[in-house]
């Protein structure tokens, strides 16, 4: 407790101008910029995942299931940096019981519960439960039966079985869209439905985070990618990596337009809040927002990509720049997340001044904490590219060959 | 051709009874989510519905409220956690406005513009407004802030989960997380005084009578005569927050 007063009387003495006394305190802290972000990174794995389904992009097949596994891992732990920063941790089942339906926090745990359940575990499943079956049959000792567990007891494997598995998954995709859209733009919703906050208060909130949801979601499976076919030492599908970077260019267009957009509005309105949101912008921001987001989050990728669809580099060279858009990409939704939690609160609802931010490291809602949150996912992650290996199931080529 | 028509007339009356029966159906499924509407409106009905009112011009920004606040409600005396605070404002000849509240006005005040610099000067005591519409019980997951019947904003300290939803959806800057107990507080016009015929602390502290409440469904009562005698205006009224907190004398430099 003393540890947390001596750093609310250092953020006093860092006050500029007036806030009200009760805004010395940040409230929603990394954490909650976490929360944004990992569901993001979720509805845009999926989105990537749906692109092959059923938009029909063969060339994205080889990451088919690591997108959908990618989003599994992070949607696993989505809740977690908000159940965690809860002042009442273990009274978080409340919003399911008894969600108050005013509210656009409460509907969460019913999309998040949908989208976790009935789409991204049904759709693995299903795509799974033929490799389930198969290796229920040729694995020994343990794992053996856990594989024959997740068959839920259904064995058939006939063509006609894994048809219907194929329908069916896809029809759960094409639900799966939709779900995902909701579950981002419904995120961006809990920020831009408050009005007091006219930093988040824009009816365009939804739509930005839905895009950048798709950006930052599409830039980890292509890092995963380009990581996973190092380690095992395995040729790389530039085909698939190409085309990636091609819908990751286009969604970041659409996702800067959105922006920009926003901002242009915002300056050209000049409404009251202008005049602090601009300090805030050019002062407090400046590095996360112009520097971190925008110039390597979103300029620098763009230029690379942009280049690369005029110019071509060798695979190898095309491969390493690829990585690292990747990393640029997702650090940038990353401070694009920061600037829109953390900015709103750096400044007081009277527009009269700034208060600070400092993360503790330890603590409740430290960066400890938010650490915690995205390596879990990334351990997930690796567990099931090694229980559900992509690259050792039979492909649907395979089973036409076996049944032909 | 007279069948004909006989038939269309039966067609037409289950047609008609079928929509009427089905529009019954779904009127009464849709009775439950009319609460969520509701809200919009003044709640009718009978008892006291309070309001507040607070003269500026007559607050001299001793800070007695902020004081007596704190000591009636157990509120932290750190100062970052304030369910009553005074501001000062002063407008400088230039037209800048400065804004202070060291330790929300419980201390007093000292000037800090020079004399010479100063166009006016005055005090603003802040509370929860009791908005109507409050958005921090629109906002809350579990309805842990809900309005009494007597219009008070109030939370429930032994359902709040923590989340804070509220403190961001709040304009006025309210509500603080008890550092302590670790569930949101704010205002809550002393309700348990209130319960016991006893007026909030705040009131019962002010020396020079700047702050009234009373019933506001009450047409004689000191509210409709405060709201009649003076010119009031409430914070942020294009918040549609309909707060219930209203200011004679509010200068528009208040936010």
């Amino acid at each position: 407790m003393e540890e947390h007063y001596r750093g609310l009387y250092e953020a006093l003495h860092k006050v500029v101008g007036f806030i009200y006394p009760n805004e010395i305190e940040l409230n929603w802290s990394i954490l909650i910029v976490l929360y944004p972000y990992i569901t993001g990174l979720v509805a845009g794995a999926f989105i990537l995942a749906s692109l092959e389904r059923v938009f029909n992009v063969k060339a994205l097949k080889p990451t088919y299931v690591l997108s959908l596994l990618t989003a599994f891992s992070f949607m696993l732990v989505a809740t977690m940096p908000l159940i965690s920063h809860l002042g009442q941790p273990q009274r978080f089942y409340e919003i399911m019981i008894t969600p108050h339906f005013s509210s656009a926090m409460a509907i969460f745990g019913f999309v998040y519960l949908w989208y976790l359940m009935v789409v991204l575990l049904l759709e693995i499943w299903f795509d799974y439960r033929k490799d389930f079956v198969i290796w229920s049959q040729e694995k020994k000792g343990i794992l053996k039966y856990v594989y024959k567990a997740l068959t839920l007891g259904i064995s058939d494997i006939s063509p006609k079985a894994l048809a219907m598995d194929d329908k069916l998954g896809y029809r759960i995709t094409v639900i799966g869209i939709p779900s995902a859209f909701l579950l981002h733009g419904y995120v961006g919703f809990i920020f831009g439905s408050i009005k007091a906050n006219p930093w988040w208060s824009t009816v365009l909130m939804p739509v930005i985070f839905l895009f950048s949801a798709m950006v930052s979601g599409i830039a980890l499976v292509m890092f995963v990618y380009i990581l996973v076919n190092y380690l095992r030492k395995t040729k790389i599908d530039m085909l698939c990596l190409d085309t990636i970077a091609k819908y990751l260019f286009y969604i970041l267009i659409i996702d800067f337009t959105l922006e920009c957009l926003d901002q242009i509005h915002r300056i050209y309105e000049a409404e009251e809040s202008f005049d602090i949101l601009y300090i805030l912008v050019h002062g407090k921001l400046f590095f996360t927002f112009f520097i971190m987001q925008i110039f390597l989050g979103t300029l620098v990728p763009l230029g690379i990509i942009g280049t690369f669809q005029f110019y071509r580099p060798k695979e190898k060279i095309r491969k390493i720049f690829y990585a690292a858009v990747g990393i640029l990409v997702l650090i940038g939704i990353f401070f694009m997340r920061w600037n829109v939690v953390i900015g709103g609160q750096l400044f007081s609802k009277s527009f009269y001044g700034l208060t600070s931010f400092k993360a503790d490291f330890m603590g409740q809602e430290g960066i400890g904490m938010a650490a915690i949150w995205v390596v879990v996912p990334c351990l997930i992650l690796t567990f099931l590219l090694w229980f559900l290996p992509p690259w050792k199931k039979m492909h649907e080529e395979d089973v036409a060959e076996e049944t032909a | 051709m007279a069948i004909d028509e006989k038939n269309t007339t039966r067609r037409t009356f289950f047609k008609t009874a079928g929509l009427i029966a089905g529009g019954f159906l779904a009127g009464s499924y849709m009775k439950p989510f009319t609460g969520a509407l509701y809200a919009a409106e003044e709640p009718k009905g009978k008892g006291k519905w309070y309001g507040i009112g607070i003269d500026l011009e007559k607050c001299i920004g001793c800070g007695n409220c902020a004081k007596a606040c704190k000591a009636e409600n157990d509120v932290p005396l750190e100062p970052f956690f304030f369910r009553s605070w005074v501001e000062q404002y002063t407008i400088k000849n230039d037209g800048t406005v400065k804004v202070e509240s060291p330790n929300g006005g419980i201390d007093g005040f000292k000037q800090s513009v020079p004399d010479n610099e100063i166009m006016k000067s005055f005090f603003v005591p802040k509370m929860c407004n009791h908005c109507a519409t409050s958005p921090c019980e629109q906002v809350c997951p579990v309805g842990a802030t809900f309005r009494s019947p007597e219009g008070i904003v109030l939370v429930d300290k032994e359902y709040c989960i923590g989340c804070r939803y509220c403190v961001q959806a709040c304009p006025y800057g309210c509500r603080y997380l008890h550092p302590i107990k670790k569930t949101v507080d704010k205002c809550t016009f002393c309700y348990h005084r209130l319960k016991n015929g006893l007026n909030p602390a705040c009131m019962d502290a002010c020396p020079v009578g700047a702050r009234i409440y009373g019933d506001l469904r009450d047409p004689n009562g000191v509210m409709a005569e405060f709201i009649k005698t003076h010119t009031c205006n409430t914070l942020k009224p294009h918040l549609n927050t309909r707060s219930k907190l209203y200011y004679n004398a509010l200068s528009q430099e208040v936010r």
